[in-house]
């Protein structure tokens, strides 16, 4: 009974973590900040991932949290590499202003 | 008790990091957010990950994220950073991102497949942290990833060989700096095409 509370506790931690993250996409223009708010929602998906694996016992979720990782350090490396050439294009950076692609 | 103190930690800094004015004080609100999830995954028994999250997140992703911070406000001037429009899209989004959460919420409380149960059927016991033999150690973790996920590893090393790629591709020597704005009007107007 303690542990089915636990992993109750920790996916919804996880929860409210990915939601911190979603909020902060929504609302902040600042590309910075966004790449941020994403690393939070892959953080909080391998919160869950940790979380299940414990209560299962099973250690599919550490191989799937380290693919996770991976994932999210190639992508901070992209979106950085495409926030330094937005800014030599445009000489600031906010996120309206990238619009070319716009149909 | 642990998990209440990291949980509040977590919030905490997660909402400081989306509320920060400046970029520099979101890193530093993520930093914590890294730090109090490596110990977090201390609790789930999972060591080799905790480190994992320290050396990859704390050490080379935040890392990388002040050097952009550092390499952009070094030109002349501040950091030019456009207008945060906060307010207008504040309330529809804090609407939807919360009525979602709670929906969400509702469901995790609800559910019943959240009792666990022993699962694999060779699993090793889970015992303190620094072990060699129990459930989440670096064994353990090792002989998962090179035995039975060998393929989710391959597809790791090709998704890192992707980003330096792409990174070099991008952001490299000779890259082609081209006007990401829309133009508002036509590029050619209509006068001088009459011209032509």
């Amino acid at each position: 009974m303690e542990a089915a509370n636990s992993l109750t506790n920790y996916v919804a931690l996880s929860a409210v973590l990915f939601f911190i993250g979603v909020i902060g996409v929504l609302v902040r223009r600042n590309p910075l900040i966004m790449l941020m708010s994403i690393e939070l929602m892959w953080n909080a998906a391998n919160v869950a991932l940790l979380a299940f694996a414990q209560a299962w016992h099973n250690n599919t979720g550490h191989v799937f949290a380290f693919l996770v990782i991976t994932v999210a350090a190639a992508e901070a490396a992209i979106g950085l590499a495409i926030v330094v050439v937005m800014f030599r294009s445009l000489h600031r950076i906010d996120i309206d202003d990238v619009s070319l692609m716009k149909g | 008790m642990t998990f209440w103190i990291l949980a509040f930690v977590l919030i905490a800094s997660a909402v400081f990091v989306i509320t920060a004015r400046r970029p520099v004080h979101s890193v530093v609100g993520l930093l914590g957010n890294f730090l109090a999830l490596a110990v977090l995954y201390m609790t789930l028994s999972a060591e080799f990950l905790s480190v994992i999250q320290i050396v990859v997140y704390s050490g080379a992703i935040l890392v990388l994220f002040l050097f952009v911070i550092a390499l952009l406000s070094s030109g002349v001037g501040p950091f030019n950073v456009g207008p945060d429009r906060m307010p207008k899209a504040l309330i529809p989004a804090l609407v939807i991102a919360i009525g979602a959460l709670g929906f969400v919420e509702f469901a995790i409380v609800r559910a019943p497949l959240l009792t666990g149960n022993s699962g694999a059927p060779n699993a090793l016991p889970l015992g303190a942290p620094g072990k060699a033999d129990v459930f989440g150690s670096v064994k353990d973790f090792g002989i998962a990833l090179f035995t039975q996920h060998v393929l989710p590893f391959e597809v790791t090393a090709f998704i890192l060989m992707v980003a330096v790629i792409g990174v070099a591709v991008l952001a490299g020597e000779g890259a082609p700096a081209g006007n990401w704005r829309r133009p508002r009007e036509p590029i050619v107007k209509p006068s001088e095409a009459s011209k032509v």
